[in-house]
């Protein structure tokens, strides 16, 4: 169309972004990447494959399929490098994170072409978005290095770490992963997704050419069958994985009890609600940033859109105005909003899960915009009052669909929102800062948006809850993940002891039967059986209930019943700790006596433990008001407030030594910091445990707080390993408890924390008590918080 | 294909011009105005909307044609506005309109703005161009004459042949939520102005919130403006991305609610050649085609033209031009 034309019409004309020097990038590599190991590109492997641009479908470049021994030299170099990179001080790796930062800002257009013609992604994106904050990723994080000694002071590395990276942020992954790994002293194996390699690719070729060391950064292309060997090499202290919740799930079997940490950012269907106070049109245009960024293929999409039952006819139909205005087009055009979809396969099921919501009794909203021909290309569409039974409002469709549907309460708002599998995001829209702040308290993900939404910044902690996994990338939160914390590595192999057999019976003058504690009540166990509790010289010293599943079943609905637990001020929560520690010193003595009958300590250590025990107790009852969220300051004009919060129903496994100071060190930073408890004490010492519930009831903890099942540890972990109310499990005992723990949690991907058979020092406070237990026993939620009038 | 309308004039632009709507506080209550989502949507749209090459060129010239030339200086003779005139009837040279393929069409800018004063000079210097001559009547700039002041210069304007009044709104009524007041003085204007099409200028650096320039670009509406206008030029700042998408979501609400079109007019600060791409793919995406004509969208500004003169010029040519390369306005 000529000027005059174009002065008629008005229209826009595609303008498309210089792809020339990605092509000749492309071109240098015309004979095939091989993978970047120990410094050096690999010749192209025996086997590849083929990447393509899925806004035309042309082939871009032959990757390498990495192979078993591919990924056993990348290990290896990774691990010959890990001792020197790790010893280097803090600034000198500063300065290399630095120059990567730099050498990213240097080549930001050439990566974004790259990245928009591999994924499909819009240049807009990749531009304005993807490297500006991968770029920041690295400084951000070159800053952690630098004050690493003294802001980590008690933390190693962890070594050797294998991450796995999806294609939909394939360079933004990167960062997230490779820049903490590298800064706090970790070498890296990294896979990037095999439909979207070449960025991955680049950076390593402009990272060898920035003077980062052999083997630090190693990079090993392929599909899943890579990923695989990652995974399950033995060589690795940490996978950090990014991707769909059932490979998740896969990966947190695999690696169950090998010790490696584990880091897993994955599915999600997040809310996003708007309140009947909201700028509704700056909601709409919140739609648009929540579900058609990227097509939609973000875990983090505001896929479920819950809107006031009285706006709901202005929202949509502004929303439906809003969609008429969007442009699907080619990725490196400059005048689109929507790009590709990633594949084909996608784009069918994508297609498949759409028609099947319309049939499910969704209303499609779907614009009259015009679709490039060829490519992957899928409208932005939106499925009106979709029923909560179909399969479209409870599934991740990854793709630019949002379902939506009404509320009319905010405790309604909420009870939709967090009624999912997933727990990744959530934006909230309203002009009341009281209704936003509060709905934003009470939504269970990890990341919540007031008044916005998809925003990310190197400083401020992404990661989820529930089976959207676990751990933190980004801020403080997320260094941890990165470390290792010094005084847990000194802890001895437990020896694997068999009680002494049982001789004779020590008669009490008046009977005491320890019964189960459920509910903030004296519970029979189910079954009716008892065990017996053998002294050290043989003697019985008494009975305890045989715990079953259903002891279990009735011990999670109490714990989940007490959920206002929480919700008490820390200031009361911090002096229900401290009444705890008042009534268990009252009864000292006998605390001690029955430690000493159970174990045979001398009277000097059995009241050690105890008056260890109530100091303990008092410690977390000092955190309780103490352990405290961060203001992170992302650069914009707001705030972003980082928050522990509560895991949830958190199951305990006793470590077998320390009767009750083992039971009390995991406890109580689990009440102090709001979740609620059910413990299964020592298996063969439960009674320091079952004569503390007497102690609980006397010192005002609400009923399901603390719930005591005695019996076989093994057998009642694997109930609570299994059961889906039950958001996270701690184990202390055998390397065998640690895997069957680990690898039974992974139904609602719960926390877990275990020992992997080494025993804590649970008398040491260096080791035992504190900021690392409290760590465990929250997650921090980042709530985003923009303002201005 | 819609060619260049006229905002004033022709019998079709009255048949919808507004007729206003009864003062609605339920309306202004529920009035709701997220700052930081406003700027993200502003900040990312000139990326989502790239315009190049002969698009470019026509955007620019359609903007030419959305000019309200303006001369608002205290200084202001009627050679001066003479000589503005004179630029407003040939804003581009002949050459290059040759050059971009648009010689056999008439470009002139939307209007020429000038005081009061100087309306008898621009209406002669204009005569048989069409080219509208528009005033800034009622105690331009603060706008804080006596109200009957106020309406009898709107009425000497317009009988001095002003075909449109630029209006300036008592920013009192606003800081203070004098909506009533806003609306009995709006509704005056428009009715001193009579066949004349009048533009509220709100004077949005004055009212600082972007929620105090939603419910005035309403309550203006509803009194019966045609356009309404951010700024006299003379605030400490003047037409921004932000209180624009504010506006001009209000035209949309407003036009939800009683089907008239009401026109935009940023005014000041909009003076290169790319801020006013970025303002009409504002107008495209938040209100539609209609809104990139003169009849619709205004521009005020004086040192705008040059800048997109040169600019065409370096499309025609492929070198950079320059300032006096271009007749001064």
């Amino acid at each position: 169309m000529n000027v005059a034309g174009y002065f008629d019409s008005m229209d826009y004309a595609p303008s498309f972004e210089d792809d020339g020097a990605a092509r000749k990038w492309l071109a240098s590599h015309a004979k095939g990447f091989g993978h970047f190991i120990d410094g050096a590109f690999t010749k192209p492997g025996a086997e590849t494959f083929e990447t393509s641009e899925p806004a035309t479908g042309k082939t871009l470049a032959k990757i390498s399929q990495g192979t078993d021994a591919d990924v056993n030299a990348a290990v290896t170099a990774a691990r010959k490098a890990a001792k020197s990179w790790a010893a280097l001080p803090g600034h000198q790796r500063a300065l290399k994170l630095y120059a990567l930062a730099r050498m990213i800002q240097r080549n930001a257009r050439l990566l974004a072409v790259v990245e928009a013609l591999d994924n499909g992604k819009p240049i807009r994106e990749t531009r304005d978005i993807d490297m500006p904050l991968a770029a920041r990723h690295f400084y951000h994080h070159a800053g952690w290095a630098q004050i690493q000694e003294s802001e980590f002071r008690d933390f190693e590395p962890l070594g050797v770490v294998g991450q796995i990276i999806p294609w939909n942020f394939p360079f933004l992954m990167l960062a997230w992963k490779v820049a903490p790994a590298l800064a706090l002293g970790n070498t890296v194996v990294l896979k990037p997704a095999e439909a979207t390699s070449l960025t991955a690719l680049l950076f390593a070729e402009l990272a060898a050419a920035a003077g980062l060391p052999k083997g630090v950064l190693n990079i090993v292309t392929g599909d899943g069958r890579t990923g695989g060997l990652i995974t399950e090499h033995d060589g690795l202290d940490k996978i950090a994985f990014t991707g769909s919740t059932s490979v998740g799930r896969k990966i947190r079997e695999v690696t169950a009890g090998t010790g490696k940490s584990l880091t897993l950012e994955l599915g999600g269907k997040s809310p996003f609600i708007v309140f009947e106070d909201a700028d509704i049109d700056a909601a709409v245009e919140g739609v648009v940033d929540a579900i058609w960024l990227n097509q939609g293929q973000v875990c983090c999409a505001g896929s479920r859109l819950i809107v006031q039952e009285g706006i709901a006819e202005t929202f949509h139909k502004r929303l439906a105005a809003r969609m008429e205005h969007l442009r699907v087009g080619l990725s490196l055009d400059k005048t689109i909003d929507i790009g590709a979809i990633i594949d084909g396969d996608q784009l069918t099921r994508i297609r498949s899960m759409v028609d099947r919501g319309v049939a499910d009794g969704g209303t499609l909203l779907q614009p009259a915009t015009d679709m490039p021909e060829g490519g992957c290309f899928f409208p932005p569409t939106v499925l009106r009052d979709m029923p909560q039974t179909a399969e479209a409002a409870t599934e991740e469709i990854f793709g630019p669909v949002a379902v939506s549907t009404t509320f009319r309460t905010p405790g309604e708002a909420i009870e939709l929102a967090n009624h999912t599998r997933y727990g990744l995001s959530a934006s909230v829209w309203s002009e009341s800062v009281n209704q936003a702040l509060d709905v934003a308290a009470k939504l269970a993900s990890g990341i919540v948006w007031v008044n916005g939404t998809n925003m990310m910044d190197a400083g401020v902690g992404f990661g989820g809850v529930k089976e959207s996994g676990f751990g933190r990338e980004g801020g403080r939160e997320g260094c941890f993940e990165y470390l290792r914390n010094r005084a847990w590595t000194k802890g001895k192999q437990r020896s694997a002891s068999e009680p002494p057999a049982s001789r004779d019976y020590v008669i009490a003058p008046v009977d005491r039967t320890a019964k189960l504690f459920i509910g903030g009540k004296q519970a029979r166990p189910d079954g009716n059986h008892s065990r017996p509790v053998v002294g050290t010289d043989g003697k019985v010293l008494g009975e305890v209930g045989e715990g079953n599943r259903k002891d279990i079943r009735n011990a999670v609905e109490a714990a989940r019943a007490a959920a206002g637990w929480g919700a008490k001020s820390q200031h009361n929560r911090a002096q229900i700790l401290y009444y705890l520690g008042e009534n268990l010193s009252a009864r000292a003595d006998e605390f001690a006596a029955r430690l000493r009958a159970m174990t045979g300590a001398s009277a000097t250590k059995a009241r050690d433990e105890v008056d260890a025990s109530i100091s303990r107790l008092f410690t977390y009852g000092a955190w309780a008001d103490k352990y405290e969220g961060r203001v992170h300051m992302p650069p914009m004009r707001g705030l972003a407030l980082a928050i522990p919060e509560a895991i949830g129903t958190v199951g305990v496994i006793c470590p077998p030594e320390a009767p009750l100071l083992g039971f009390i060190s995991a406890v109580a930073p689990l009440i102090a910091t709001g979740n609620r408890v059910v413990a299964i004490p020592s298996e063969p010492h439960p009674l320091s445990a079952t004569d503390f519930y007497s102690v609980v009831e006397t010192s005002d903890v609400p009923a399901g707080v603390l719930n005591i099942v005695t019996g076989d540890s093994m057998a009642l972990a694997k109930v609570l390993a299994q059961h889906n109310g039950v958001d996270g499990l701690w184990a202390f005992g055998t390397a065998d408890l640690s895997e069957t723990v680990e690898k039974l949690s992974v139904g609602n991907l719960k926390r877990t924390f275990t020992d992997y058979g080494r025993r804590f020092d649970w008398s040491d406070p260096a080791v035992a008590e504190g900021e690392a237990f409290l760590r465990r026993a929250t997650q921090v939620k980042n709530i985003w918080v923009p303002y201005g009038e | 294909m819609q060619q260049t309308a006229r905002l004033s004039g022709s019998a079709s632009s009255n048949s919808w011009r507004n007729a206003g709507m009864p003062l609605d506080l339920g309306i202004l209550n529920n009035v709701r105005v997220n700052r930081s989502a406003t700027e993200r949507r502003v900040a990312a749209l000139p990326g989502r909307r790239a315009v190049k090459g002969p698009a470019q060129s026509a955007w620019l010239l359609k903007a030419v044609t959305c000019i309200d030339l303006t001369t608002l200086n205290g200084d202001d003779t009627e050679g001066r506005v003479r000589r503005l005139c004179a630029k407003a009837r040939q804003p581009v040279r002949p050459d290059i309109l040759e050059g971009l393929g648009m010689g056999d069409r008439r470009i002139t800018t939307g209007a020429v703005c000038v005081y009061h004063r100087f309306v008898p000079t621009a209406v002669e210097a204009l005569k048989g161009t069409g080219i509208p001559v528009a005033a800034v009547s009622t105690g331009f700039p603060a706008g804080l004459a006596p109200h009957d002041t106020k309406l009898a210069e709107i009425q000497s304007s317009v009988a001095d042949g002003a075909e449109e009044i630029d209006i300036v709104i008592t920013r009192e009524h606003v800081l203070t939520g004098n909506w009533q007041a806003l609306y009995d003085e709006m509704r005056d204007f428009r009715d001193a102005c009579g066949e004349a099409h009048v533009k509220a200028i709100l004077a949005t650096g004055d009212l600082k919130t972007l929620r105090n320039v939603a419910k005035a670009s309403l309550v203006c509406m509803m009194a019966g403006a045609d356009f309404i206008k951010t700024s006299t030029g003379k605030e400490g700042v003047n037409a921004t991305l932000p209180v624009s998408l504010t506006m001009i979501r209000t035209i949309r609400q407003y036009q939800e609610l009683t089907g008239f079109k009401i026109g935009y007019k940023p005014a000041g600060g909009v003076s290169k050649a790319k801020d006013v791409l970025n303002y009409f793919a504002l107008m495209k995406e938040e209100l539609g085609r209609d809104w990139l004509e003169p009849d619709l969208f205004r521009i005020g500004a004086s040192s705008l033209l040059a800048d997109i003169e040169r600019q065409l010029e370096h499309h025609v040519t492929g070198a950079y031009s320059a300032l006096e390369r271009h007749p001064i306005g």
